[in-house]
Formats: C-alpha cells, sequence, structure tokens
C-alpha cells in the first residue's frame, strides 16, 4: 500500500508540489506581512549560482552540503543588497535589482560554460521539472522515495517546526519590529533566520519548480489569505491550504492539457488570488462596489426622507413628494429614484398613498432624527413659507 | 588589435553588437527614470509578464515574428501594470507583494503557453526559449530597425516631455499641485520602461533585462547630480556595456550575450561604487580619514594648551606619556611630526628627563584658541 504510493508517478509529483507549497507558504506568510517578498525573487534567482558553484566543487548536485551551500548564496544576495542599501548609495529596490541579476547571470554563464553536459540547464533551473521527480530515489526505510520528496518533507518538517516554535516571535517582529526590538526578541536575527529557511526552501524546490515559480508559491497564496481573514493563524493555515489546492488543480489540469506541470500550479495560485481579489467577503473589489452601492442606496433614501418630511402636509405636497420630483427638481436619474422609493418602501420609512409618498411612522423618525428635534420647521405648517431642504436642483418655486 | 578587426568583419557581430548597443542606450536612458522613481523592481515584474505575451505574439502570428512578439510582450506587460495598479490601490497588500504576485503568476502563465507551443511542435517554436535568457545571435537587421525605431520614440518622448517627467521623478506631489497629469505621466514612464523591455527581451531574455535597465542608471547616478546628466550618461554605459559585452561574448565560445552585457554593467556599478567622486565608498573612507586627522590634531593642541594653562606658562614642555595620559590614548607619532611641520608645536628636551617632550609654539598656541573660539566660548 506505501510502496504503491511511492511507487505511483502522479502521487509522487503531487507529494511533491504539496510539500513545496506548504513548505513554501508557511514561511511566505510572514515575508509578505514584512514588505520582504521581493527578497524571495533575488534569493531564488540568485541560487542558481550558489547551485553551479557546489556542483563544481563537490560534483553533486543533492545533499545536505549542497543544499546548506546553495543556500548560503541567498542569504548572501540579502546580506549584500542591504549593505548596499545602507552605504546610501542606492535605494534598497534598485540595490536587491543589481544584485540579483549579477549572480543570475554569473550562474547562467558557469552553467553554459563547465557544466553543459551534466542535468543542470539553464532552462531547468528556471523552470524546473516536477515530472521527472520520480527518477532520482534514494532508499528509505525500505522504500524507495524519490529524493525531491524526502528532502522537502525534512525542510517542510524544519519549517514547520520553527514556525511553531517562534510564533510569537515572528508575529511581534512581522506587525511590530521595533517593539520587538525594544523587548529584546531580536527582530534582526529572526529576519535572517527566515530569510535563510526561505534560501534552503528555494535550493531544495528548484529541481521540481525551478526557481521563478517558486516565488509564486511564496508569495501568492499568502497573499491570497491575507485577503481572506485578519488572523494570523487563520492566513498560514489558509495560504497552506490554498497551496495545495492550486498543486491538486494544477496538477490535473496540466496532464488535461498536455502542459507544464510547474506552470499551471503557479497559474492557479494565480486564480486563487484573482477570484480572492474579487469575491473575497467584506473587502473583495465585489464587496467593495456593492458596499459602496448600499451606501449610496441608503444616503439616497436619507435624501428622499427629508426631501418628503419638509414638503408633507404642505401646499405643494402634491406637487412635491412624488416620484416625478425627484427627477425634475432633485435631478436624479430616474432609475436611481425608483431604487431610492423602492428602498425606502422596503424599509418602511415612505409608503404610496393617492399617487403621493407619504412617510410612515418610521420615515418620520428618521427625518427627526436628521434635522434634530426639529427647530427647522414649527409643528403647524404655515403655508407662507416653504422650507427647502437645499437638495432641489430645479428653479426656485415661489 | 587584429582579432578586434577580425571579429567585426563578421556580419552577425556588427548586427549584435549595433543591436546591444542601441538596447542598451534606450534601457539606460529609460532605467533613470526608473531608479530614482525607486521602481527599479517594477522593471523586473513587466520583464517577466512579457513572457506570455511572446508566446501570444508567436501563437498568433504562427510564427517567429518579432513585429507581433513585440505587440504582445507590450499588452501583458501593459496589463501587468494596471494589475498591479488594481492590487495596491484596492487591496491591503503592499507593493512588493503586488510586484511578486504579477511577476510569479504572469511568468508562469507564460510558462505554461510555451509549454504548449513546444508541444505542438514545430521547429520556429524552439526559438522562443531563448527569450528566457535572451540570445542575441538571432537577431536580424530588421529587428535592428524595429528596435531603432522603439529607440526613437522613447528618445522624442523623454526630450519633449523633459520637464514634466523630471518633476514627476523627483516630487510628484508638488507636480500634483501644480496641476500635471501626474498618473498620465506615470503610466507614460511605465510604458516606455515596457517598450524598452520588449525591445531587450531578445538579448538579455526576461529575467536579466532588469539589470539593463538598474546597473547602468545606478552607476551613472554615483558621477553626477543632474538629471540631464545622468540619464545621458546612463544611456552611454549602457551602450558601453552593450558595446563590450557582445564584443566579449563574440570573442569565446559558449558565453551568452546576455549574462556577458550584464556583468559588464554590474562591474561598471562596482566601479563607480567605489570611485566616483564625492559619492563613492574611497571617496567616503578618505574624507572619513581626513576628517579623524583633523580632529585628533586639534585634539593634541587643545591638551598642550590645556597644561600650558594650568602650569601657567606658555612655554611649558608637556612630556609625551602625559600627553597620551591627557587624550586618552597614545598619540600617533605621524600626527605628532604632521603639527611639528605646520610648525604649531616643537620637539623639545626637558634634561633630565630623557623621555621626548613638546611644546607648543606661538603659531599653535594661536591655533589653539582659533580652534576653541570655533567650538564654543573658552571656560
Amino acid at each position: 500500500m506505501i510502496a504503491a504510493f511511492f511507487d505511483s508517478i502522479p502521487a509522487m509529483i503531487l507529494t511533491t508540489g504539496i510539500l513545496v507549497g506548504a513548505s513554501a507558504a508557511l514561511l511566505g506568510s510572514f515575508l509578505v506581512l514584512r514588505g520582504n517578498a521581493m527578497l524571495t525573487d533575488a534569493i531564488s534567482h540568485s541560487i542558481v549560482f550558489g547551485i553551479i558553484i557546489v556542483w563544481l566543487l563537490t560534483r553533486q548536485l543533492s545533499g545536505p552540503v549542497q543544499l546548506l551551500g546553495a543556500a548560503a548564496t541567498g542569504v548572501l544576495t540579502v546580506v549584500l543588497s542591504e549593505a548596499l542599501a545602507r552605504s546610501r548609495l542606492v535605494k534598497m529596490d534598485a540595490a536587491i535589482g543589481l544584485v540579483f541579476p549579477a549572480l543570475f547571470a554569473a550562474g547562467v554563464l558557469l552553467i553554459s560554460l563547465y557544466a553543459r553536459d551534466v542535468h543542470l540547464h539553464a532552462e531547468s533551473v528556471l523552470l524546473g521539472e516536477i515530472g521527472f521527480v520520480w527518477m532520482h530515489n534514494i532508499p528509505l526505510a525500505g522504500l524507495q522515495v524519490p529524493v525531491a520528496v524526502a528532502t522537502l518533507a525534512a525542510v517542510l518538517l524544519i519549517n514547520a517546526v520553527f514556525v511553531l516554535a517562534f510564533w510569537k516571535e515572528l508575529k511581534l517582529a512581522s506587525f511590530d519590529p521595533g517593539l520587538a526590538a525594544a523587548l529584546g526578541f531580536l527582530p534582526g536575527v529572526l529576519h535572517y533566520a527566515l530569510l535563510t529557511l526561505t534560501s534552503v526552501t528555494a535550493v531544495a524546490s528548484f529541481d521540481a519548480v525551478g526557481a521563478i515559480l517558486f516565488i509564486a508559491f511564496v508569495i501568492v497564496p499568502p497573499a491570497t489569505a491575507y485577503l481572506l481573514t485578519r488572523r494570523l493563524w487563520l492566513m498560514v493555515v489558509l495560504s497552506v491550504a490554498l497551496a495545495t489546492a492550486a498543486c491538486i488543480a494544477g496538477y490535473s489540469l496540466a496532464v488535461l492539457w498536455n502542459v507544464s506541470i510547474g506552470g499551471m500550479m503557479a497559474s492557479m495560485t494565480g486564480v486563487w488570488f484573482t477570484l480572492a481579489l474579487l469575491f473575497a467577503p467584506g473587502r473583495g473589489l465585489f464587496a467593495q462596489a456593492l458596499r459602496r452601492r448600499e451606501q449610496r442606496l441608503d444616503h439616497d433614501c436619507r435624501a428622499l426622507v427629508a426631501h418628503l418630511f419638509t414638503h408633507q402636509d404642505r401646499p405643494e405636497m402634491p406637487e412635491e413628494n412624488t416620484l416625478h420630483a425627484l427627477i425634475e427638481h432633485l435631478g436624479w436619474p430616474e432609475p436611481r429614484a425608483r431604487a431610492a422609493v423602492l428602498r425606502a418602501h422596503d424599509r418602511a420609512l415612505v409608503e404610496r398613498r393617492a399617487g403621493l409618498l407619504i412617510l410612515r411612522a418610521k420615515g418620520l423618525a428618521e427625518a427627526e432624527a436628521i434635522f434634530g428635534r426639529s427647530q427647522l420647521r414649527p409643528l403647524k405648517p404655515s403655508p407662507a413659507k416653504s422650507l427647502s431642504t437645499g437638495l432641489e436642483s430645479g428653479p426656485p418655486r415661489a | 588589435m587584429s582579432a578586434l578587426v577580425e571579429l567585426l568583419s563578421s556580419h552577425i557581430v556588427r548586427v549584435v553588437l549595433f543591436g546591444s548597443a542601441l538596447l542598451g542606450a534606450i534601457s539606460g536612458m529609460l532605467g533613470a527614470f526608473a531608479v530614482l522613481r525607486r521602481q527599479s523592481l517594477l522593471g523586473d515584474a513587466l520583464a517577466h509578464a512579457a513572457l506570455p505575451g511572446v508566446c501570444l505574439g508567436f501563437l498568433i502570428a504562427g510564427a517567429r515574428d518579432l513585429g507581433s512578439i513585440m505587440a504582445g510582450a507590450f499588452f501583458t506587460g501593459a496589463l501587468a501594470a494596471l494589475a498591479m495598479m488594481l492590487i495596491t490601490r484596492t487591496t491591503r497588500l503592499k507593493t512588493d507583494a503586488a510586484l511578486g504576485i504579477v511577476l510569479s503568476v504572469f511568468f508562469g502563465v507564460g510558462v505554461v503557453l510555451l509549454t504548449h507551443l513546444q508541444a505542438q511542435g514545430g521547429a520556429a517554436s524552439a526559438g522562443l526559449g531563448s527569450f528566457l535568457f535572451g540570445q542575441a545571435a538571432a537577431i536580424l537587421v530588421s529587428d535592428l530597425w524595429i528596435m531603432g525605431g522603439v529607440g526613437l520614440v522613447v528618445l522624442a518622448l523623454v526630450l519633449g516631455f523633459w520637464k514634466e517627467f523630471k518633476l514627476v521623478s523627483f516630487d510628484a506631489e508638488f507636480a500634483k499641485a501644480q496641476g500635471f497629469p501626474v498618473t498620465l505621466l506615470e503610466a507614460a514612464l511605465t510604458v516606455m520602461v515596457a517598450l524598452a523591455i520588449v525591445a531587450g527581451l531578445q538579448l538579455a531574455g526576461v529575467v536579466l533585462m532588469v539589470a539593463l535597465l538598474i546597473a547602468p542608471a545606478a552607476a551613472a547616478r554615483q558621477w553626477t547630480r543632474r538629471l540631464s546628466g545622468m540619464v545621458a550618461l546612463s544611456a552611454g554605459l549602457g551602450a558601453a556595456a552593450g558595446a563590450v559585452g557582445a564584443l566579449v561574448s563574440a570573442s569565446m565560445r559558449g558565453l551568452a550575450t546576455g549574462p556577458v552585457v550584464v556583468l559588464i554593467a554590474t562591474a561598471l556599478v562596482l566601479v563607480s561604487l567605489a570611485l566616483a567622486p564625492q559619492r563613492g565608498l574611497l571617496w567616503q573612507a578618505f574624507a572619513a580619514r581626513r576628517a579623524r586627522d583633523r580632529i585628533g590634531e586639534a585634539r593634541v593642541l587643545a591638551a598642550m594648551q590645556g597644561l600650558a594653562a594650568a602650569h601657567d606658562n606658555k612655554s611649558y614642555r608637556a612630556e609625551q606619556g602625559m600627553l597620551d595620559a591627557a587624550l586618552g590614548a597614545p598619540t600617533p607619532a605621524t600626527r605628532l611630526e604632521a603639527l611639528e611641520q605646520r610648525g604649531l608645536i616643537r620637539a623639545v628636551t626637558h634634561a633630565p628627563e630623557t623621555t621626548p617632550h613638546w611644546q607648543l609654539t606661538e603659531a599653535g598656541h594661536e591655533a589653539a584658541r582659533a580652534q576653541g573660539r570655533k567650538s564654543g566660548p573658552d571656560p
């Protein structure tokens, strides 16, 4: 049963994807919150340099030493970028943009000069080939386990232990680094620990998904989760879940359409993000538009109530307290006027009586709330004076 | 020299040389604005986002036609810029997250399209992979015309709206208050960056394009404080990096042009960071050393003046060890020699003691009084 699982190619591909997604999303939540997301971009590009250097030195691509050696380049990129920015000769964004392309270019050149014949291919460094993870196996507890799966499982375990052990510290350092430093929690050390783990995860995943698609797993699921919740633990859990879902959906679609598995998985994280951007409850674009509409309708309702209240029981009432007056005197387009009347009707603010709009008890109460305990208008209507609501846009009347 | 002539006699080398110099100049010019506006990484995101456009252009044209590929890349680049604006304006996500999302998702879609095209087969689609890392050798003379056209358009826009772009780069708030269409101008700069990226994809590829934008600008920034100088120098450095990179890669087998150009541009940045007058690291170190020396000398003079005043003896001979104790650390011999050479102190003896002694000269007393006046009221 277990052996069958490890022998099944689709199961291994999916497992690899999910392991990458989960370990990346775990760390990504904190990087996104701290505003360091683009450091992932720098790290995942420059480890290409580290990978080729380590290969030139040891002639081995996988192994714990190789993993750490290549990951050191990722940390080096961050250190160099920050040192460059601290010199104040260039800004942080330019510093990042100077360091990683240089290391990446050097890596690509070294690969094409010295490593043409090994399976290190510049294109596979960028794109990865998750479809081939099952080809390199190691025996583990009597089973043939793909190297990538074993490595990534270890990385996921380390990341999970790190996040759980330093939960409080990470939370504080993400939201208020100043307070964290003042309380002696060493946010700087934590920052580098986080980026070191990100580098290690990037190196472990690069075989499977490549340098750039790794960025998708680090940034996009946490960013999606960030749109959906305000609680940190839920954000982390959601981002891991979203990454897993993206792997499953991406794999199925990639097999269906015969396209890159890693690319499809990254695209699926984008689909989740787009969905969240549009439909997130409360904060999505759809909800925002709906809320704006509601607010406008509510405002129109108040304007309507105020208008009716001003003219109720006055001589001009037959002319003013009609739908027509809203269109003519307030200058509302007809659909807007109709919607406002309908809403006011639904909320039991007005009723229709003999072709006129009449305020009901609730409407009167709301009007009084608007105007205050009506000093504006005498209780007995005096035909001589006509009070304006100030909302009319039509010509002044006698 | 003869090797250079031989290289230049090759038609392909001449085309690549001219093309990469042109691209270096265009991206250097526009990179100056991107770096000043702190939008360096926008170029990275736009370059990655061009990949799906490249594939779409290929899919629609059905062949490797630079015109439609550039149009496609430009389209998805613009779409990426719009998506980024939407994300930063309507959500709580920060700019860096928006950049990362757009970069990775667009690239993911690009990879999907790329594999789709490659699965469809056709020898021409194999060349698409070159857009990842760039393949300068694939540049055709007809491509040069398109790049030249892009360059002219960009140059005309930059010169035509020089004042506006300058204002937006340095003080967008002020520009807004003055009634300039800031959003439109920023969009124009972004669009031009996208154009430069699209033009450069063939040479540098989507990954390294960002370096062609940033490196010449960052190097040029060190040498000048004027925008006009920075833009011109940046374009010049970009062109130089492009030309030298093309020659170096042509002279050796297995060296791709894009990475070589990027490394040369990075070397230019390193040289500029180290050597630039006023700002450079060496200049800063030199200035810091001079300041340290001046303060050290001032302290020696002040200590000797204090000793003379305490003993009520203007020609008081201070023993070296006494001076060291007063200053809290041994005074370097070179510093005392420098002061002696300037005639502010003189070495004297104080028999029967054999240790060195120092005495303030008249000029030394004057200098000590002057620096005391400068730094505050006398006690």
